[in-house]
């Protein structure tokens, strides 16, 4: 099967800047796929590749089969999603939605019905004569998303589309895009740098650092898993533990990752262990409790369901967690 | 020991009362700030304009010439009469003509400068721009019509181009046309253009400027063309720049009586008819009516710009 998009060693150079440097990616027709990374680890340039705003300095992209480089955005298949939207001021809602279909000539009423019914699919219905000025964030956004769709794109385009949007409503967004991207069947490639969105959403995560991927999985291999340091820690905000420290477990020089709920926190001697450990900061998070605990100069954080007794700041604990918990990586950065 | 750090120190002083009682009252603040413009623009130049315009409701006695203070519609009557309604025409026309003509120059050169033009670049762009505001305007119109003269530079690259034929068939147009080009109509008009192109570029730039990027991308995304982006996004979201510096280069040529006189076929223009009507003449409601006519035009031009949309975007 053709990949929906295909990154052949993909670089962008600014100047002396790598903002991406030799990426290779398939993403899958029909798939969610989210790219994860911190600011400036060029998942937004990756992404201005694929629509064609930029063109890389060297490698190849293709989409569903096509060669991409040197086709413009105007010829593309692809729609996105900006960030801030970027609804144009000087057009009500509908006339924002529309406005593809009025650059391919569609019949007036017909491109307001086809608009319409987009409105209708982001649950915007009865706005069209509203200016983008006059909506709320929130309501922007779906606006935004409904232009994008109305044209049937092969591919979706997301960057940061839930950043501007306040917890509660980026979680119902969150679902509502899901839901969306199934029943539409489009592909959805997705730019995030909160690794819950991706994780949640995404059938398939890259996680990008320094221009470069520096895995591909899951959700759940990218959390169980993480390949190397940079994504233990980006991810799942595990704990990196360091080579002695394993070898002192394990008897293996590795860097390793060990998950925070997979640590079992235990008033002090009321276990055989031998890891005994002061707790240093304790935070309330609702459901569970997190605990930075200073083990003999190693900080570990532990997650602990907040129905249980849980220790507070300052007092001894022992800890333990089953040997198989430690994931060994492979990579050492 | 030291002594502590008072925790509401007071400033005391003159300045110090005054900031204090400023910020407890922004509103007094805000008067003070407006009342130098509000004097100024208020009694000094409403006053004075409002006082013009009054003159325009009396007329003036055609036996004894002096000015019969009641009120009549007698000297607006006279704005229609042929050879005043000509310079009407003349005027508005030119102006109207001035005013594209400075927005299809300005257009480009503004989205070249608020599109591409960086660091140097930009600083070059204003400079350039500016720099004739800074010499003297009637040094301009005569350093013009030396250029547009018989003896001029472009009859001479016109000749060495060997398309003499070409200029002349131009000024053998009647009206426009004339003895050479610093006698000719098309001659007042690139004068014009000349010197009101600068606050013509400014605005335009202003506005393209404030045109967010991702907007263009979006364009683009939803599969506008370069000429199609312009068209439903550029343009409509330039179009108070343009507007803006439609009002400068259209009420500037509206009211100026020193270009035609200097570069031109002889035909007056109002603001000509206002220097002469209210000194030589002494007829001062003439003046002063004519002096309503640029004003009306502007007005019902900013009316119809409105009712456009050209400041929807705003």
């Amino acid at each position: 099967m053709t990949a929906a998009v295909s990154l052949q060693k993909v670089s962008r150079h600014f100047g002396l800047v790598k903002a991406m440097d030799e990426v290779d990616l398939e993403i899958v027709p029909g798939e969610f796929f989210a790219m994860l990374g911190p600011s400036g680890s060029g998942k937004t340039t990756c992404l201005r590749l694929i629509a064609g705003f930029d063109q890389p300095s060297s490698g190849h992209i293709e989409i569903f089969g096509e060669t991409a480089e040197g086709v413009p955005p105007y010829r593309r298949n692809v729609n996105t999603v900006f960030q801030d939207y970027a609804l144009f001021p000087h057009l009500n809602v509908i006339q924002n939605v529309a406005f593809s279909l009025m650059l391919k000539k569609v019949a007036k009423a017909e491109r307001l019905k086809q608009a319409a019914a987009a409105l209708e699919t982001v649950k915007l219905g009865g706005y069209g004569e509203r200016r983008p000025g006059q909506l709320s964030g929130g309501q922007r956004q779906r606006v935004a998303l409904a232009r994008a769709i109305v044209n049937r794109p092969k591919v979706l385009l997301l960057d940061e589309p839930l950043g501007a949007l306040d917890l509660k409503l980026r979680e119902s967004m969150q679902e509502e895009l899901k839901a969306l991207q199934k029943s539409l069947g489009i592909t959805f490639i997705f730019v995030t740098h909160d690794q819950g969105e991706a994780l949640s959403m995404a059938d398939r995560v890259a996680v990008f650092n320094d221009g470069k991927v520096q895995q591909i999985g899951t959700p759940e291999e990218i959390y169980k898993r993480p390949q190397s340091r940079f994504v233990a820690d980006f991810v799942g905000s595990s704990n990196v533990l360091a080579p002695d420290f394993v070898q002192s477990i394990l008897g293996v020089r590795r860097w390793a990752s060990l998950r925070p709920e997979a640590i079992h926190v235990m008033a002090a001697g009321t276990s055989a262990s031998r890891m005994t450990g002061t707790i240093v900061t304790r935070s309330y998070l609702g459901a569970v409790v997190r605990l930075l605990i200073d083990l003999n100069g190693t900080s570990l954080h532990a997650s602990v369901p907040s129905s249980e007794a849980v220790p507070g700041e300052g007092e001894k604990v022992t800890l333990g967690f089953a040997k198989d918990a430690i994931h060994l990586m492979e990579n050492e950065k | 020991m030291s002594a502590e750090a008072a925790i509401l120190p007071g400033r005391g002083g003159l300045f110090g009362g005054l900031s204090d009682t400023f910020w407890r009252r922004p509103k007094l603040f805000v008067f003070l700030l407006l009342l130098p413009a509000a004097l100024w623009l208020g009694i000094v130049y409403l006053g004075s304009l409002f006082a013009l315009l009054l003159q325009s409701f009396f007329h003036i006695d055609d036996f004894s010439g002096l000015v019969v203070h009641e009120f009549t519609l007698k000297t607006y009557a006279e704005l229609f009469k042929p050879q005043n309604f000509d310079i009407i025409v003349r005027t508005a026309s030119m102006a109207a003509m001035v005013t594209i003509a400075s927005a299809i120059v300005a257009v480009p050169i503004a989205y070249v400068a608020a599109r591409y033009a960086k660091r140097r670049w930009k600083a070059l762009f204003y400079l350039a721009v500016m720099l004739p505001l800074w010499s003297s305007y009637l040094v301009k119109v005569y350093a013009w019509k030396l250029v547009l003269a018989k003896e001029g530079i472009i009859t001479w690259v016109f000749e060495q181009l060997h398309i003499s034929p070409a200029l002349d068939a131009i000024l053998a147009i009647p009206v426009i046309g004339g003895n050479s080009l610093s006698f000719s109509f098309i001659g007042t008009f690139l004068v014009f253009l000349y010197i009101w192109l600068p606050y013509m570029i400014l605005p335009i730039q202003a506005a393209v400027e404030r045109v967010p990027v991702n907007l263009i991308d979006a364009s683009a995304d939803l599969g506008a063309h370069p000429l199609a982006t312009f068209r439903h996004v550029i343009f409509p979201l330039a179009l108070p720049g343009i507007v803006a510096g439609s009002i400068f280069t259209f009420s500037l040529t509206l009211g100026d009586y020193i270009i035609p006189q200097i570069v031109g076929n002889g035909r007056l223009f109002i603001g000509q008819v206002v220097y002469t009507q209210q000194g030589t003449a002494g007829n001062i409601p003439l003046a002063a009516a004519f002096t309503v006519v640029p004003i009306v035009i502007m007005g019902l031009y900013l009316w119809g710009a409105r009712r456009m949309g050209a400041f929807d975007a705003l």
